[in-house]
């Protein structure tokens, strides 16, 4: 005879053990790819390549045009993609009901579903062929286009979190709507915003496909914006594809520092938006 | 029996001061209806409430006590699909006419909420939102005189007097509810809406709130919506009893609670239903 308690207790075990599991199988997965992509990168690196820039095989030769390039591109993408994606997961949580609302939450969905490359097509259309050059400015913009929906809807997602009461408060004080959104509902949502910010930087931060056609790179130190630009990932590819062993040691090295380039963006943002009250 | 449209009959309490200005209604609703999408929630209520007292509307859950009560500082305005039909006139002045300035509307009658909404800022920001938000003034040192006197006012000065700096999400309940208050009064309202304001207070910090309505009614017409009846009983001077969606009668409270014109307003207050 099995009594009702025990199934429960051994349910709940079973599933304790099983999301434990999972958990377990997913982080572990996630730990071998970073100690794998340590331990393959760390024998290549050394201070002057991090600030070298490439050379022919068997010169050496750096990644330091490449890291610089990949900030350019990220504050480049960052001006445009952060405001513009803010603003519009602001308009979705606060004034866009209704059927508009609703369209513009279905178009930005699909936005976000579009593959990347095909984002680097549309901007070498739209900006490279008129410009009749790659740019830092194209790669950074096609950059741009992949923050924006992200950003959108996380913002709309952690305006929303923010309770109706707190809103109806400020309404009550004889706040107009743009006071109430602007200075109680978006600092009460603020670390939740940068959380998603945070998260579009360190997506595109690993993007190679939309900057093949834009930013193209390069294997020099970039002097303008308005020239084709290095970028780690668009190094990481070329030198992976590249039959040269010494140029794979430095692809790996050049991943580990990516990798902690993002890690580093987490912390600082973190940091920046911990919470004060 | 018809719904009571004429004015109440405001009978003193013999321990309550004389009514300033028993003569002149602050607020008069006329023929009020409302309406959430088809749904009607009010029922062409008519009342007038006057200057410096207490009204304080009574009746079971869902009755539109405080969907009434959102109606006098236009806050139904927020949800979508909202209807009104009447007036509601304060000073003379129909708050639903045209070019009506509801932002102005809202500074002159204020509201405290059944759960308390501090904002994620510092206590003293928080007070002195009001004020900053209708350049009440630019000098910084009469902002912090308007927010110690509202903090004062609300009963809530001494105990954060120290730490005006610190978070507001960092007081306790009850504190939190008379920061609420305390903002809500640092504009100075003509008319203070309170929608059960102390629901979910223990009973010191009930009675703390008790004793601060006793004493706004010398300056504010106040109109508080409660669950409780001893707590109408005890802060109010006149009280109105809703029950679906209509006004049943206003009376004095003293003559509410002991003799009610209604047998309706009877069985509630004696516990037959709601």
């Amino acid at each position: 005879m099995v009594n009702y308690d025990q199934v429960r207790r051994a349910t709940s075990g079973l599933m304790t053990t099983l999301t434990a599991l999972c958990t377990l199988l997913a982080v572990g997965a996630l730990l071998i790819i970073l100690t794998y992509i340590a331990w393959q990168g760390i024998g290549s690196l050394s201070f002057q390549f991090l600030i070298d820039r490439p050379r022919p095989v068997g010169e050496g030769g750096g990644i330091g045009n490449a890291i610089l390039g990949s900030l350019v591109l990220l504050l480049i993408s960052s001006a445009f993609g952060l405001p513009l994606g803010i603003c519009v997961g602001v308009y979705l949580s606060e004034i866009g009901r209704g059927r508009v609302g609703g369209a513009v939450r279905f178009i930005v969905d699909t936005l976000t579903g579009i593959p990347s490359i095909v984002t680097g097509v549309f901007v070498y259309a739209i900006l490279v062929l008129p410009m009749k050059h790659f740019s830092a400015l194209a790669g950074g913009v096609a950059l741009a286009m992949i923050m924006i929906p992200i950003v959108a809807r996380t913002t709309e997602e952690m305006l929303k979190l923010v309770p109706h009461s707190m809103r109806e408060g400020a309404l009550a004080l004889g706040a107009p709507q743009w006071r109430v959104t602007l200075g109680v509902v978006i600092p009460a949502a603020a670390s939740g915003i940068a959380t998603g910010a945070m998260l579009a930087i360190a997506r595109v931060s690993g993007e190679t496909a939309p900057l093949l056609f834009t930013a193209f790179g390069s294997r020099f130190f970039p002097t303008s914006l308005n020239e084709p630009i290095a970028s780690l990932t668009v190094q990481i590819y070329n030198y992976a594809i590249s039959p040269y062993d010494e140029w794979h040691a430095q692809a790996w090295a050049a991943t580990l520092v990516l990798m902690t380039l993002v890690l580093g963006i987490n912390i600082v943002v973190r940091f920046l938006t911990r919470k004060k009250f | 029996m018809p719904v009571q449209t004429v004015a109440p009959r405001i009978e003193v309490r013999p321990s309550a001061p004389p009514p300033v200005n028993s003569g002149k209604a602050k607020v008069a609703v006329r023929d009020l209806n409302f309406f959430y999408g088809r749904v009607q929630a009010l029922h062409n209520i008519s009342i007038e409430i006057p200057e410096r007292i207490v009204m304080a509307f009574i009746g079971p859950s869902g009755c539109g006590k405080s969907t009434f009560l959102r109606t006098l500082n236009r806050m139904n305005d927020v949800i979508p699909a909202t209807r009104v039909g009447g007036q509601v006139l304060i000073d003379d002045h129909d708050i639903y006419a045209p070019g009506t300035d509801v932002v102005e509307l809202r500074r002159r009658v204020g509201m405290v909420f059944q759960k308390s909404n501090p904002f994620p800022k510092s206590i003293f920001d928080n007070v002195a939102y009001g004020l900053r938000i209708n350049k009440v003034t630019s000098s910084s040192s009469e902002l912090a005189g308007r927010v110690e006197q509202a903090l004062k006012d609300a009963a809530l000065w001494n105990e954060v007097k120290d730490r005006l700096k610190t978070s507001a999400l960092s007081l306790s309940g009850g504190q939190q509810q008379r920061l609420c208050i305390a903002r809500a009064l640092a504009i100075r309202p003509e008319v203070l809406l309170m929608d059960e304001p102390a629901s979910a207070l223990d009973p010191i910090a009930t009675s703390k709130i008790e004793e601060l309505i006793f004493d706004l009614k010398k300056q504010y017409t106040i109109v508080i919506v409660t669950h409780n009846m001893q707590q109408a009983a005890r802060v109010s001077d006149t009280t109105a009893f809703f029950l679906l969606g209509k006004l049943i009668e206003v009376n004095a409270t003293e003559k509410m609670f002991t003799a009610p014109n209604e047998k309706l307003t009877e069985d509630y207050i004696t516990g037959r239903f709601g």
